[in-house]
């Protein structure tokens, strides 16, 4: 009978040292305790959710690099075909240009060849006439020197124009 | 995968501490056995009833053993508020002053036989027991109330300890004691608190973990028969009973109003089961008052019965051992192989013990706030 009898120290003792250790693990081991591994689930998870976030946005980053590379890789072909292009216009348009000024430049020179060329004829026919009138008038004191000749001479003239 | 890998581990572990517990108990029994000479010399007949009742009660003295006729024990202090004329006021000695029973002290006696067995009795001048005397206040410190404050001590120990490394190691991973203790404290959060009570179970935490490695620490206690353990502490009504009116007492102070709805008025029951006999009312209070008394029951039943059978193999090798001492020895083995099996059962049953009463105490929380659905 006594095993089923609570004794009345029993129950005083464990009354008071239960509701003491339960206050006192209450307050600085079981709270601190589910606190912290509360706190550190929530890290551990909060961690590998930052992760998953981090490795889609390497995804991402990724592709989007890729993105840049290749607009970039366009944008140049874009600008190498347009700096041919230019180059090709310039190349072109300077050799038109080129064409045209020594056109012009022969032009120039043909003209003043031609002004140089018809000034020397002008000069030279003066230094002909010159020369020549020089001449006759050497010739013609010379010969009228002696009236035989002269005569001879004008007659032969004559003779010449009357054959004509 | 993971989880058979986590159950096998689990069994690693128990197993680790079986063998550690059975080793224990595997030496204890030679020193029973050479006890059991002795025993025979001082007393004249051995009674199993007797011998097996004595360990499993409360005592005002702490046995270890009986060597040459003598008592080797750790003695206890006693607490006594008398309200007789003679002794009126507080009497505080050590148990020792009482030499086992064969002395009167201070005009109190420690009776050894008869219906006070076990008791402290005021006595008269003459020395005779004083059955006229009022009731006496004992709360002495007796062998449950310090095998009690030891688990307390424990428990203080290990869990300020074990809050200590958590502040200290914020967010690593837990080390030493705290790593043993953290997969029971996140189980009775997961698996006892959380399904049972639902989203306001952080409330009833605290002491969902209390009641738990209280029960578990003072089961294994129990089941280690050398000083600091063998007291049957959770075998013990009175501690069992201050357990189950805690559970009581939270779950009636938490109770929302549709507990009380559905203990009064019952809904969805016909209507002459409550008018004009309030038959379902009675039937639902009186539930009210069975489950903590069934959480009583089933603890101290449960860990009375384990210490129990493990006694009762001693007393065999006993029995043996009166008739010839040669049997004494022969079925000293066997009693050992048995006895080795019942500590592995026990420690299985420690286990369950604390987890059926944390369970069911949640259980009760979560009916008695559960909302109208």
């Amino acid at each position: 009978m006594e095993l089923v009898t609570p004794g009345i120290g029993l129950i005083f003792w464990m009354l008071l040292s239960f509701t003491l250790v339960l206050l006192i693990l209450k307050k600085y081991a079981w709270k601190p305790i589910l606190k912290m591994i509360k706190e550190r689930e929530d890290n551990i998870e909060n961690a590998l959710k930052s992760a998953e976030k981090a490795k889609d946005e390497m995804v991402k980053l990724q592709s989007d690099n890729e993105k840049i590379i290749n607009e970039a890789r366009k944008e140049r072909d874009i600008v190498l075909k347009e700096a041919r292009e230019i180059k090709d216009k310039i190349i072109s348009d300077a050799k038109v240009q080129a064409g045209v000024e020594a056109g012009k430049i022969v032009e120039n020179a043909k003209s003043l060849i031609q002004g140089e060329k018809m000034a020397a004829l002008t000069d030279i026919k003066n230094q002909i006439s010159f020369l020549s009138v020089e001449i006759a008038e050497k010739i013609l004191k010379k010969e009228l020197s002696k009236d035989a000749s002269q005569k001879e001479y004008i007659e032969s003239l004559i003779k010449d124009i009357n054959l004509n | 995968m993971i989880l058979l890998l986590k159950y096998c581990r689990n069994i690693f572990l128990v197993t680790v501490l079986l063998f550690s517990v059975t080793k224990i108990w595997a030496n204890e029994t030679e020193v029973d056995s050479t006890k059991s000479d002795s025993l025979t010399i001082t007393e004249k007949k051995f009674n199993p009833g007797d011998f097996i009742i004595d360990h499993v009660l409360d005592n005002h003295e702490w046995h270890i053993a009986n060597f040459n006729g003598k008592h080797i024990s750790i003695p206890l202090p006693i607490i006594l508020f008398s309200r007789s004329e003679r002794n009126y006021g507080l009497h505080v000695f050590m148990s020792s002053k009482f030499h086992h029973g064969e002395a009167t002290y201070d005009g109190f006696k420690l009776e050894m036989e008869g219906p006070h067995k076990g008791k402290i009795v005021e006595v008269n001048g003459a020395g005779e027991i004083d059955e006229t005397a009022p009731y006496l206040l004992d709360i002495s410190i007796t062998k449950v109330v310090l095998e009690l404050l030891l688990v307390f001590a424990i428990m203080l120990w290990i869990f300020l300890s074990v809050s200590k490394a958590y502040k200290k190691r914020r967010d690593k991973a837990p080390k030493g004691i705290q790593s043993w203790m953290e997969p029971l404290i996140i189980f009775v959060r997961d698996d006892i608190a959380r399904p049972s009570i639902g989203h306001k179970y952080e409330k009833y935490l605290p002491y969902l973990l209390t009641i738990f490695f209280f029960i578990f620490i003072s089961n294994v206690l129990g089941l280690i028969p050398i000083f600091p353990g063998g007291a049957n502490l959770t075998g013990n009504i009175a501690i069992t009973m201050i357990l189950a009116l805690f559970t009581f007492a939270i779950t009636t102070v938490n109770a929302n109003a549709n507990y009380w709805k559905h203990i009064i008025n019952a809904p969805g029951v016909p209507w002459w089961l409550k008018i004009p006999i309030p038959l379902m009312p009675i039937v639902e209070i009186i539930g009210v008052v069975t489950k903590p008394f069934v959480l009583m029951v089933r603890l101290f039943a449960n860990i009375t019965a384990g210490h129990i059978i493990a006694l009762g193999f001693f007393s065999l090798i006993f029995i043996f051992g009166e008739m010839s001492t040669g049997a004494g020895y022969g079925i000293s083995i066997l009693s050992v192989i048995f006895t080795i099996f019942m500590s592995m059962l026990e420690l299985l049953v420690a286990f369950i013990q604390a987890y059926v009463f944390t369970l069911l105490s949640a259980i009760y929380f979560g009916l008695a706030t559960e909302e109208h659905h």
